[in-house]
């Protein structure tokens, strides 16, 4: 922001950097192309007021001395504005962003469909800035046998085109020195400019005909391999089965292949507080700094791991091109509750943790199913409702046989993923006929050719999303834990040394501001029959669901008599001589409102940042908690009816 | 003896057609005519979505997926040889 408002506000001097808009459709290699001109050095960021995400660097120094900037636009098929991506280009484009229009634009060309992308660069001229061309995949249209006389292009458009393949760095070098060079003259010809006046698609897309027939060219021959691949991957029988398969994977590798990685970082935290508590003298602020600072944004660094494996599998499928055929394969189900194939991901995605699957919802370019699905991907299990549920469902419900293998407790579990599942779905449905309804885009996606994705490509995506969650972390997350480390922690009181420390630190939070709170909740949950300690614990929930456990821990540490642990505790062992903590049909009851409760700040944070207004994490927050309090009413009622 | 591409691919037809105009002018047709369902284009259905829909459709030599609700605003007739 700060560097928007600075370039903006100087004028234009000889030590100012030239700045280059990339500008081409999705698919095109547009990211591989920057990534190549800058040496995979970008800075991420946003532009104000809207969520699209802002990517610039400057071009490599082997070319100049850092006076050359490129920007790399959203990708756009047109400059006719529909999408906010679009819109934004355009902005860009127009300098409308408190910044000058760039110096120039580089579009980029897909040289085995050129068809599709001679129309945006009339588009690109009509702007009136320079312009040259960079032709990408010429490598691939080689294979496939196609040609094109890139000199005769040249003459015909009258402004530099470039052959390049970006992933192996050929003609990169011309590209880059005639960016560096000041003295080249880019400026589309009157000719091209007249084209670009011309105001229909046809018209441009009979201009584009006309270009091509001028220069020598041979067709690409259709991506056999591609085809081959298709025709298993999409087979009505295969297709399905390959498609179960990945997501049987997904789960996998969320599940399984990233615990390791969770449970040592989980350690490694609780290592550095265990520390700290020991080597520091026992003051206010050294518990405050191990068990607020360090316990309470530990609980969300550990969920690194799963964001960074979760974007390197949806990175590398989405640029080896499977995921436009998952979305492909998928879309006719979503579009039973309104929404598209590519929305599927990000619902995907949520099972892990909703924050990655919201940063995911990006690929979705219709911005009304793109907040459908943001409003409505808190809804599905995340992980961290695993530790709650395993805990309540352990303690309160019965592991009697049902029938066959099915015990309650599987069953419980089971019921309350696809009560997620479900809900999600027909919010969706609901919101998109109510509050989100109105005149959509087409529905249109485009199969790529299979392609191997360059790892740097994928590391630099995994990084940028990986950095973003960090922030986030080390700012509102660590602002969150410190104040609900407070309400959980004052006022202070004496320690009476005649007792224990776990019934000293009982003792603190019973008089602590966080009890007051659950107490003056009381009537709130009354129908549920929670009293007040559960009540703290979903105070203390609301930061994050999984803190829930920890919390009920503390409070309910003194009655652990003889090492029964939680789950002993609550189900009625210990101290409390065989009187559980909740009825089952309040135990139930409290399992549904975990289900439907908005109870995780990194969600709303995530929302914020998404959707650019606090608007929508507001809206979020009231109706996933209203529905949560309504579903554990229902739950209890028809629970104690049914004399459960 | 014009035809809808939705009705192209219901029959399984897979030979080159040519595109005759885009129904409506709204923001949903002219969005179809600028990424190259407009006048003059020549498709070819490519298949069907295991469970029916979308289909795929090889255009200015990429492959684009339509839903029936938008294929069928596309009419066509068939193709130069």
């Amino acid at each position: 922001m700060t560097e928007l408002v600075r370039l903006g506000a100087a004028p234009e001097s000889p030590g100012q950097p030239r700045r280059f808009a990339i500008l081409g459709a999705p698919n095109s290699g547009k990211t591989t192309l920057f990534n190549a001109l800058t040496g995979h050095r970008a800075k991420a960021g946003n532009y104000p007021g809207v969520t699209v995400d802002r990517r610039e660097g400057d071009l490599h120094r082997r070319f100049s001395d850092g006076s050359v900037r490129l920007i790399d636009l959203p990708g756009v098929y047109s400059l006719e504005p529909q999408s906010e991506d679009e819109a934004v280009a355009v902005r860009v484009l127009r300098g409308e962003f408190g910044e000058p229009p760039p110096d120039g634009v580089v579009v980029v060309l897909d040289a085995t469909t050129i068809e599709r992308g001679l129309p945006l660069v009339a588009e690109a001229a009509a702007l009136g800035v320079p312009l040259c061309i960079a032709l990408t995949m010429v490598d691939e249209l080689k294979a496939r046998h196609g040609e094109i006389d890139v000199g005769a292009l040249t003459a015909v458009l009258g402004v530099p085109v470039l052959g390049v393949v970006g992933n192996r760095g050929l003609g990169i070098d011309d590209l880059g020195a005639l960016l560096a060079g000041s003295r080249n003259n880019l400026t589309p010809s009157p000719d091209l400019q007249d084209v670009a006046a011309s105001e229909t698609p046809e018209a441009r897309f009979n201009w584009t005909y006309w270009v091509l027939g001028q220069c020598r060219r041979e067709v690409p021959r259709a991506d056999h391999w591609s085809r081959r691949l298709d025709r298993f991957l999409l087979h009505p029988v295969f297709g399905p089965a390959v498609f179960l398969t990945f997501v049987a994977l997904f789960f996998q590798a969320i599940f399984t292949w990233a615990t390791p990685a969770m449970d040592l970082l989980s350690g490694l935290m609780d290592g550095l507080a265990d520390w700290l508590l020991a080597s520091l003298p026992d003051t206010l602020v050294t518990r405050l700094l191990a068990d607020g600072v360090v316990r309470g944004v530990g609980a969300v660094i550990v969920f690194l791991p799963q964001i960074v494996f979760l974007f390197t599998v949806i990175l590398f499928l989405e640029g080896c091109g499977y995921m436009a055929r998952a979305a492909f394969v998928v879309d006719r189900m979503m579009g039973w509750v309104g929404l598209e194939g590519r929305c599927f991901l990000a619902l995907l995605s949520s099972y892990a943790c909703a924050v990655p699957g919201i940063m995911a919802t990006r690929t979705i370019p219709s911005e009304r199913d793109r907040l459908t699905t943001i409003l409505v991907a808190p809804f599905a299990t995340c992980s961290a409702r695993l530790p709650v549920y395993t805990l309540l469902i352990a303690a309160f419900i019965p592991a009697d046989r049902v029938f066959g293998p099915f015990t309650w407790q599987g069953l419980t579990l089971g019921g309350l993923y696809v009560l997620g599942t479900a809900t999600a779905l027909l919010s969706a449905a609901v919101l998109k006929r109510g509050l989100l309804r109105g005149a959509s885009l087409p529905f249109y996606l485009e199969l790529p050719p299979f392609r191997l994705p360059r790892p740097s490509d994928i590391a630099l995506g995994v990084w940028d999303r990986a950095r973003m969650f960090l922030r986030r972390a080390g700012t509102i997350i660590l602002s969150v834990s410190i104040v609900l480390w407070f309400l959980l922690n004052l006022p202070r009181r004496p320690a009476d040394p005649r007792l224990s420390d776990a019934a000293n630190q009982q003792a603190v939070l019973e008089g602590s501001y966080a009890a007051s709170v659950g107490r003056f909740l009381e009537p709130v949950f009354a129908p549920m029959d929670f009293d007040w300690r559960i009540n703290v614990g979903l105070v203390a929930s609301q930061a994050a669901r999984e803190v829930m456990v920890a919390t009920l821990a503390q409070i309910y540490a003194h009655e652990d008599g003889d090492g029964e642990g939680l789950g002993g505790v609550l189900a009625g062992g210990g101290e409390r001589g065989g009187e559980p903590v909740l009825s089952r049909a309040s135990a139930l009851a409290l399992l549904v409102y975990f289900a439907f409760a908005m109870q995780c700040m990194s969600t709303l944070v995530v929302i914020r940042r998404e959707t650019g207004k606090w608007r929508w994490p507001a809206f979020t927050f009231i109706y996933m908690t209203g529905l949560g309090w309504l579903g554990a009413w229902v739950t209890f009622q028809l629970a104690t009816a049914a004399g459960v | 003896m014009d035809r809808t591409l939705a009705e192209v691919a219901e029959s399984g037809d897979d030979r080159l057609v040519e595109i005759v105009g885009v129904k409506g002018d709204g923001p949903v047709s002219w969005r179809l005519r600028e990424i190259g369902f407009c006048r003059g284009a020549a498709v070819r259905f490519v298949r069907r979505a295991p469970l029916g829909d979308p289909a795929m459709y090889e255009l200015h030599g990429a492959i684009l997926s339509l839903r029936r609700s938008e294929a069928n605003r596309i009419r066509v007739r068939p193709g130069s040889p």
